[in-house]
């Protein structure tokens, strides 16, 4: 049974509508990612899925049990915020032991419980501070061990990275994963970072206008995006405008390219096709080969490990596509050589427009 | 579907309609009494307008109107200019003894309106050692009153200048002159539109404080009326309680002006400052910093003498002819029948309106600012804290009697009791106090309650554990503000006192106007006193608790 139920859960503000009949399921110690641009309504979703705001339709429910107006404190999740909201006038070890009191636990075994999830967020001997004397890094540390004290079934992170640079960050997304994967602590946590998402979750909701655009692991989301936004917001992608020919066929760049096809499409029908710029492919790009362009590499950007070309098609049509250092010299790719590629069919995304 | 709410939502509900019932009691039903007051006879039949024909056929009463006005906008002119450059020369310069200077600036809050007409009375009055100066006219009228409206509300401009001043981004500076702008084009196009909307603000703050003072022409007006000793006659005097509600409404007005234009500075100010903006540093000019100091000194030198000549008055045998030193003036007994006992009054319901002021103000912006849901009454009871701003003690004052009074009024009780008094001064400063909490809560993280919500931990807990201790300086400085506004005030307490609750700057007015000048300065003394120990009290207490809490604040 699923850890947690999202059904058609809606939130509205008045004429708005923050969050529009999101439905997904959490597996039992399952790392879900609520990912998505500023205002989609991902917050918002969380906060509704803690109580924090009141849903306008739709069901939560949690181990089967229905629990979409219960208030915050009548549910079981302990809670990371962006700003971390730990209390400025008490110290590390009283921040951590917050929740403990209210569950009854005795005071020894209280000092006890506090320095175990000191140390298994990796900040022993820093109970006596308080958290401004504190970085961001390990204010954060604390507020997760605050969260996990109680022992949550469900434990929500909403953007719990954001406030620290970069390098921390990276850090701190492999720790969380570990000890999330250690506890076994079902999880969601929202953010608008896509690398975080991809990096961390078992499964990301990618969110766009309140609705949830696609749920699936990162590597689906990936390779086959659901829709053209969730193509555009996980990764670089190339849009390439075409039209409908048959089944399996469509025309861009004054050529025809075989591409699989939604069903259901008249001919002539606009149609928007969608390749990553590593999935541009150059060698054993033969004269038969399926899907071949001739091209004109225009601008050549270096990115460290490879380097964005900007390859023009004819017609006006221009596509990125990425090369290793290698296949540059391989090759001797450089700005304005002729160079012939091939969109491979099965890397090809087709969307009616 | 179905819904369950947690006990402390409804204890949160409960809370907020006893704060939302509070204040109608305190404040809307008295005003609201006061108005329709307005429009009936002394026998409380309705006669519509009568009443307002009445005063505007009056040809004194709509004298007092032009003379309030006119003596309200020549002290504002007088007080805002002198403060601004005192302001100018505390923010901008480098000048020394900044830190006396302020504090000079700001002794006139500690002090009762009524004790500066009192000492211009010893140096300009009938036996004035100084009478010379005013070349023949008389201080009892508009000259007395403009001169003690400066010294009262000099405070008040300063202050909100001295803010608004030293709000600046040194960028803009060095930008102006970099591009080669010269001194006065940059104090004219950078340095003024930065305090413009502090300026306006202090116009308006004066004009109210001059139109609504009561203490001031009481004493040293001789038979030059204005709107606030109208009222005071008509109702104490005259036992005319209609005609008292008519000009109560009238007196309404500047202050209901200056609150809306306050309202409208504070929306636009917001943007002013960005969070990346660099302080300024004034940088030394011997020129311009020894003509300020002179300049600060003057005005110093002028605050500290009309208190001084207070205190000496308080002294001496009897003005002029007898200059040996007494303390008799010091046994109120003599003076007024209630002798010190209104000075304990005083203590005593200063002390309550600060303490339960404090707690009940803190609980309302509390539930305002931290609790969820029930948006309409918390915008409700936002919009009743923010009246008292706009109501002058006087009218407050009267439509106590006017609401309490009413021999219908199950809470008739309190008439003529020390519990009206607190509750006619918390009403009275209730909105700078709620204002004050408002702001120290919303600078704290709007999650905690949801993360103690997480925790299990009830929304009462982490007031009294974690929102309470981060406040608590805001609380402090709430306190003191209560507890020094009701050892000064008189506008509204002077129509409230019983036979046994009167307070010393009650006694004040009546020793003065039963001619124990002397006595009537030796209370003022007394008050300045106590209100000047209040705030170094203050400062040490701050200063402890900013230490004790170091360990936490710093960043």
């Amino acid at each position: 049974m699923a850890h947690l139920k999202i059904e058609n859960l809606t939130k509205r503000f008045g004429g708005f509508t923050a969050v529009r009949e999101a439905s997904f399921e959490v597996a039992q110690g399952e790392f879900v990612c609520l990912l998505g641009p500023s205002g989609c309504g991902k917050t918002t979703l969380l906060r509704m899925i803690a109580g924090l705001e009141t849903a306008s339709a739709g069901r939560i429910l949690q181990n089967g049990a229905e629990m979409t107006h219960l208030p915050p404190s009548k549910r079981d999740f302990g809670i990371v915020f962006q700003s971390y909201a730990l209390f400025p006038n008490l110290t590390v070890s009283d921040n951590v032991a917050y929740g403990l009191r209210s569950k009854g636990v005795a005071r020894a075994d209280m000092a006890k419980r506090v320095d175990e999830l000191l140390t298994l967020v990796g900040l022993p001997g820093e109970a006596r501070k308080y958290p401004a004397q504190l970085s961001g890094g390990q204010q954060q540390r604390v507020a997760l061990a605050r969260a996990l004290a109680i022992q949550p079934g469900l434990l929500l992170l909403d953007e719990p990275l954001s406030a620290l640079d970069a390098r921390v960050r990276q850090h701190l997304r492999h720790e969380i994963r570990a000890l999330q994967r250690r506890l076994g602590v079902t999880t969601i946590m929202v953010t608008h970072d896509q690398e975080e998402g991809l990096t961390m979750a078992d499964r990301i909701a990618v969110m766009n206008a309140g609705a949830i655009e696609q749920f699936a692991a990162p590597a689906e989301l990936y390779a086959r995006p659901a829709t053209p936004f969730v193509a555009d917001f996980v990764g670089t992608t190339n849009f390439l405008p075409a039209t409908f020919v048959a089944p399996g066929r469509v025309a861009a760049a004054g050529r025809e390219l075989a591409a699989d096809t939604p069903a259901g499409l008249a001919p002539g029908a606009k149609l928007r096709i969608c390749v990553r710029p590593e999935d541009v492919a150059v060698r054993d790009v033969g004269p038969g080969a399926p899907n071949r362009l001739e091209t004109k590499v225009g601008e050549l950007v270096f990115m460290g490990a490879f380097s964005r070309a900007r390859l023009d098609a004819g017609g006006g049509v221009a596509l990125q596509a990425d090369f290793s250092a290698n296949l540059l010299r391989d090759r001797a790719i450089a700005e304005g050589v002729s160079l012939a590629v091939a969109l491979p069919p099965e890397r090809l995304r087709v969307f009616a427009d | 579907m179905f819904k369950r709410f947690d006990t402390d939502a409804i204890f949160q509900r409960l809370a907020l309609l006893a704060v939302a019932a509070f204040l109608i009691v305190v404040l809307a039903l008295p005003l609201g009494t006061l108005f329709e007051k307005s429009f009936r006879d002394r026998d409380g039949v309705w006669v519509g307008l009568a009443n307002w024909v009445r005063y505007l056929e009056t040809p004194s009463l709509v004298g007092s109107l032009w003379n309030t006005i006119w003596v309200s906008a020549l002290a504002t002119a007088i007080v805002v200019p002198l403060a601004f450059v005192y302001a100018y020369a505390l923010t901008r310069t480098t000048m020394r003894w900044r830190g006396l200077f302020r504090a000079v600036g700001l002794v006139p809050i500690l002090a009762p309106s009524l004790l500066p007409a009192i000492s211009l009375i010893y140096l300009f009055g009938n036996q004035g050692f100084a009478r010379w100066m005013l070349m023949g006219e008389t201080v009892y009228g508009p000259i007395g009153i403009v001169i003690a409206q400066v010294f009262y509300c000099f405070p008040h401009a300063f202050l909100i200048l001295a803010t608004a001043l030293s709000i600046a981004d040194k960028r803009h500076y060095e930008a102006a002159s970099v591009l080669g702008a010269g001194q006065t084009r940059i104090f004219l196009t950078v340095t003024l539109p930065g305090v413009k909307y502090g300026l306006v603000s202090a116009f308006f703050v004066v004009f109210t404080l001059v139109a609504t003072d009561f203490g001031i022409p009481k004493v040293i007006g001789g038979r030059f009326n204005v709107l606030a000793t109208d009222i005071y006659k008509q109702v104490v005097g005259q036992q005319n309680f209609e005609m008292g509600a008519v000009v109560g409404m009238v007196l309404l007005l500047p202050a209901m002006l200056a609150f809306a234009v306050d309202r409208w500075v504070a929306k636009r100010q917001v943007a002013l400052l960005t969070a990346r903006a660099v302080p300024y540093e004034p940088k030394p000019n011997a020129i311009r910093d020894r003509a300020l100091f002179a300049f600060c000194a003057l005005i110093a030198a002028c605050i500290l003498t009309l208190l001084g000549v207070a205190v000496w008055a308080s002294f001496i045998q009897y003005w002029p002819w007898n200059t040996a030193l007494t303390l008799r003036h010091y046994v109120f007994s003599n003076a007024d029948a209630s002798g010190w006992e209104a000075y304990w009054n005083s203590l005593q319901m200063s002390a309550l309106v600060a303490t339960f002021g404090t707690a009940a103000i803190g609980v309302g912006a509390w539930l305002v600012e931290k609790t969820k849901g029930a948006g309409i009454l918390r915008g409700a009871v936002h919009l009743l804290a923010m009246i008292p701003l706009a109501v002058p003690g006087l009218v407050l004052g009267i439509a106590y009697i006017f609401f309490f009074n009413a021999p219908s009024n199950p809470l008739g009780f309190v008439y003529g009791t020390m519990a009206i008094l607190v509750l006619n001064t918390i009403a009275h400063f209730y909105t700078v106090a709620h204002l004050t909490s408002l702001q120290a809560l919303k600078q704290m993280d709007p999650e905690f309650e949801s993360v103690s919500a997480s925790l299990k931990v009830s929304v009462w807990r982490t007031a009294w554990r974690v929102t309470l201790p981060v406040a608590s300086p805001a609380a402090l400085d709430v306190w003191f503000y209560m507890f020094v506004n009701s050892m000064t005030t008189v506008s509204a307490v002077v129509f409230l006192y019983g036979p046994f609750t009167k307070l010393a700057s009650v006694s004040i007015v009546n020793m003065d106007e039963a001619g124990f000048t002397a006595s009537a300065a030796a209370m003022g003394v007394v008050v300045v006193l106590t209100s000047g120990f209040a705030k170094i009290l203050h400062s040490l207490l701050a200063a402890y608790l900013a230490k004790r809490t170091q360990a936490w604040r710093a960043r």
